[in-house]
């Protein structure tokens, strides 16, 4: 459900969307989705799930096989992408490459019709508000990946949409200048307060941007739920591999009692997780490599686990650490390296890995 | 003192071998055609030795009236065939570009079949339709070209399509979405988008078509009549009879058209690439 | 690329006037001619339709036989001295300086351009009688002359009695070279265009396993090339099999192609059932070709999806 605090209705709801292309393809399966005024609105999944599909049916260039999609409170079944109050970033960037920078950004405003006159400074207005003040004058050919990327964002908030849709905006910048248009971007939607619905394959930039993400997986939604309840609370198996590394572990359901969960981990003998609800099943078990600790001897608050150091991956801020215990179960551990003592000792042989039954994922998708 | 390396292995481009071949295939294209030139302006009638500047042959060819009828004929037409050849090339373009619809392919069979089918063929088609049809003779001019014209519209117009096509191949559609996207209809988008994106096909395809059409002599020398001569099919006829530094004047004059067409064609092409 | 359904209108606006150009001054001309073929003439000017195949049969007489036969062997001599001239210069543009071969193929190219009836007639410049060949040669001929004078030997006549200029045209030689002076950049681009994808490493890694120049050619460049020389092959074989100018204006009174026996069927002995016939025979062995190497095309595209 959409966490308003004022009580708005959603500005864009997508009610039970599906959309087949010709030659049986299904792209979208029955998708639901209510997005918030203001909301920085993420979808996220592989390449090829569908998510640049639902961008599109959005901004009108794909209608759905079933569902309806609403819009500031009206069905867009019925409107152009031209009547549509949403406006998009394309992944290309898409600026015309005959016009000018100023053409471009005034482009959306001559064609809609009615008053000329206050173009131009709208249309400076803009440019300022992307940093591009004093750029009008040049042609798109002169500009950096970034400063057309740009461009496009301001000829899309000079229409001053109810919605900004940006198709892998990121894409296809280097990665320190991603980095710094995460941030932008950010900055950007606080300013304007429009709503701004993304499209992703980037994990951490759908974190580090987004209120709320949706993931997306051969066409069906997973799971939509905020950055850190994304990372720390996925319910499904896919969502807990996509975003972030994951130690996954299958078990038989031995039973729930008292809020605890007894499962029968394959290769590692008898776990107990606390628990809030009646599980039942088989279920996989999951831990995070930053959740899991090094010891040389057995610690006993801990659930742990004797394991033989295969290979170590040094990568700066952490090291990645990989071993497998004498059944055959592998764990991945990331220690921090805190000083540069930490970074240079790193482990070996036979070490205990350990970590809070708490930090155990019950998986059952 | 810098010596030249020697070639390297891959530098096939240096090795004397290849460089000879490709000197000796250009002096095997080029040399007839300069010859030709050179010797509109020779002062001699039929031997090759040169025999010193003139530009009689030049005057005479301007006094020829029917060598000049013919090359107001063959330029009347190869312009209007252009105008046409460029609309129905550009529809052609954006119709098997855009859409999917039942029976596309043999559709572009059909298309390209202009193309690929022998001169002489659509030459001999063309004169049977116009005569079956009973297209009539004696129209005053310019509408005595017009089967000319047509048949020439019917040949260039799939080589425009094909051009234009090939550059539309490379266009991003996802900046007509950005157009409609910005509030342009269909129109608008179409007009203020993906024309201006077109203009260099649109231009080279042009410029293709009126090249095609001032070059064609089989198709014409069918469709044309005793009152309808373009310029090919007069020179034919001339040297059919005799070869006279005339015709050499004339079809200077014509290449000095085609080279002016060529160099505005690769120009405005390489002004598209480099802005 | 979307449904013609999902935007009728702008689909017939743009499907439209093309179509109705070509299905009225295109396709109806080619079905009238179809159906002529399988006419017969009766009295002078009137032709009558039977659906008989006389014209047809009529084709297969020895006298035309022997000519589609020179057709095939014109145009298939053109083709392999084409192949062979056009991969020299595609090879020597290809590894030209970069900035350079912009130029070179433009050199290739302008001929393209210009009026075919004047380059054939260019060519009748150089090769007549007292053309430029033979005026080189005649050159030649004096100078060796002087030179066996000078020595002492020139009252032998070694050299003839006086220069014999060679008979370059009105035969099949002139028809041939016509033939591949008009078709030569036919060849070169997509030779070129084949060369200039193919990536360098390639011939690389074949001298670095040890194959020398002249291996590496024909067991990796060659095979590399191989759409472009297909392609090549056929946009040089499927025109020069067709030439009507070529052999007209170039050719003797037995170097006719099969395109000068059409036209003479419609212009002077005015037998167009017959000619209609032969032009349709002219394009089914056009559209074999073209369809052989899409047949090819699709093979080759298979086989390197396997």
């Amino acid at each position: 459900m959409v966490r308003d605090p004022h009580g708005r209705p959603p500005i864009i709801s997508i009610n039970g969307v599906s959309k087949s292309f010709p030659g049986g393809v299904q792209a979208l399966a029955d998708i639901s989705i209510e997005v918030a005024e203001g909301e920085f609105f993420a979808l996220l999944g592989p390449s090829g799930c569908g998510k640049t599909t639902l961008l599109r049916i959005l901004a009108g260039f794909e209608t759905p096989s079933k569902g309806d999609v609403f819009i500031d409170g009206r069905n867009m079944s019925r409107v152009a992408p031209n009547h549509r109050p949403v406006n998009m970033v394309f992944q290309s960037y898409a600026v015309f490459p005959h016009m000018t920078v100023a053409e471009n950004v005034a482009y959306g405003l001559k064609v809609g019709g009615g008053d000329r006159s206050g173009i131009p400074a709208r249309v400076e207005e803009a440019l300022e508000l992307v940093r591009l003040a004093g750029y009008g004058d040049r042609s798109p050919q002169q500009l950096s990946g970034g400063q057309t990327q740009r461009v496009a964002l301001a000829r899309a908030l000079v229409k001053k949409p109810r919605v900004l849709l940006l198709d892998e905006p990121l894409s296809a910048l280097d990665a320190k200048l991603r980095e710094a248009m995460q941030l932008e971007l950010v900055r950007l939607q606080e300013t304007v307060g429009i709503t701004f619905v993304i499209v992703t394959h980037d994990q951490n930039e759908a974190l580090s941007m987004a209120d709320r993400i949706a993931v997306i997986e051969q066409g069906r939604l997973l799971q939509v739920a905020s950055p850190l309840e994304l990372y720390e609370y996925p319910t499904s198996r896919f969502v807990a591999d996509f975003i972030g590394k994951m130690n996954l572990f299958e078990g038989t359901n031995l039973g729930c009692a008292g809020g605890v969960l007894s499962v029968n981990v394959n290769g590692l003998g008898r776990m107990d997780i606390p628990c809030e609800d009646n599980i039942e099943g088989d279920v996989g078990l999951a831990v995070r490599p930053e959740k899991m600790l090094l010891y040389d001897h057995r610690p006993d608050d801990r659930l742990a686990y004797e394991a033989i150091v295969d290979k170590i991956a040094y990568q700066g801020s952490e090291t990645r650490v990989f071993l497998s215990t004498g059944d055959g179960i592998n764990f991945e551990v990331s220690v921090r390296n805190a000083s540069r003592r930490a970074a240079a000792e790193s482990a070996s042989g036979s070490v205990w890995v350990a970590w809070h039954p708490a930090d155990t994922l019950i998986l059952r998708d | 003192m810098s010596r030249r390396a020697p070639p390297g292995p891959l530098d096939y481009g240096r090795r004397l071998w290849l460089r000879f071949s490709l000197w000796a295939t250009f002096l095997f294209l080029y040399a007839p055609i300069l010859m030709l030139v050179a010797f509109s302006f020779n002062d001699s009638r039929r031997n090759i030795v040169w025999r010193g500047f003139t530009l009689k042959y030049y005057e005479k060819a301007w006094n020829n009236d029917s060598l000049i009828e013919a090359f107001t004929n063959s330029l009347t037409i190869a312009l209007v065939s252009t105008v046409a050849s460029v609309i129905l090339g550009m529809m052609t373009a954006v119709l098997l570009w855009r859409f999917r619809f039942p029976g596309k392919a043999p559709y572009e069979g059909a298309m390209s079949l202009p193309i690929i089918i022998p001169e002489i063929c659509m030459g001999v088609a063309m004169m049977a339709f116009f005569a079956r049809i009973g297209w009539p003779a004696n129209l005053p001019w310019p509408l005595n070209l017009g089967a000319i014209t047509i048949a020439h519209i019917s040949f260039s117009f799939p080589f425009v399509a094909m051009v234009v096509r090939a550059r539309l191949a490379r266009f991003n559609p996802e900046l007509e979405e950005a157009a409609r996207d910005l509030g342009a209809s269909q129109w608008q988008s179409f007009r203020d988008v993906l024309l201006p994106y077109m203009r260099p096909g649109l231009v080279a395809g042009g410029l293709l078509a009126f090249t095609l059409s001032l070059d064609d002599f089989v198709i014409t020398f069918f469709t044309s009549g005793p009152e309808t001569v373009t310029f090919p099919v007069k020179v034919y006829s001339m040297i059919r009879f005799s070869v006279t530094p005339e015709v050499n004047a004339a079809s200077t004059v014509l290449i000095a058209i085609t080279l002016f067409l060529t160099t505005i064609a690769l120009w405005l092409q390489n002004r598209a690439q480099s802005s | 690329m979307e449904s013609w359904r999902r935007n009728p209108l702008t689909f017939w606006v743009f499907a439209l006037p093309p179509s109705l150009w070509l299905a009225v001054f295109f396709l109806a001309p080619l079905a009238l001619v179809w159906m002529m073929s399988f006419g017969e003439k009766v009295g002078l000017i009137d032709i009558v339709i039977s659906w008989r195949p006389d014209n047809y049969l009529r084709a297969m007489d020895p006298l035309y036989l022997q000519i589609f036969l020179k057709s095939f062997w014109f145009a298939g001599l053109t083709t392999a001295v084409c192949l062979v001239m056009g991969f020299l210069v595609a090879v020597a543009i290809t590894f030209a300086p970069p900035r350079r071969r912009p130029l070179l193929l433009l050199l290739v190219m302008l001929p393209f351009w210009t009026n075919l009836l004047i380059r054939t007639y260019a060519l009748i410049a150089v090769f007549r009688t007292k053309g430029l060949v033979n005026f080189g040669l005649e050159q030649m001929w004096e100078w060796s002359q002087s030179v066996l004078q000078g020595v002492g030997l020139g009252d032998l006549g070694l050299l003839g009695p006086e220069f014999e200029p060679l008979q370059l045209l009105y035969n099949n030689f002139a028809v041939v070279a016509g033939l591949v002076y008009v078709h030569l950049p036919f060849m070169v681009l997509p030779l070129y265009a084949a060369l200039d994808r193919m990536d360098r490493s390639f011939i690389e890694a074949s001298l670095d396993l040890g194959a020398g120049h002249i291996r590496t050619f024909f067991s990796v460049v060659i095979p590399l090339a191989m759409p472009g020389i297909v392609s090549g092959i056929i946009i040089t074989f499927v025109p020069a099999l067709g030439s009507f100018l070529t052999p007209d204006l170039l050719g003797g009174t037995d170097s006719q192609m099969i395109a000068n026996v059409i036209e003479r069927q419609f212009k002077s002995a005015n037998d167009w059932p017959f000619g209609a016939a032969l032009s349709f025979i002219l394009m089914y062995v056009t559209f074999i070709a073209i369809a052989l190497r899409s047949l090819w095309a699709g093979r080759a595209r298979r086989g390197s999806a396997a």
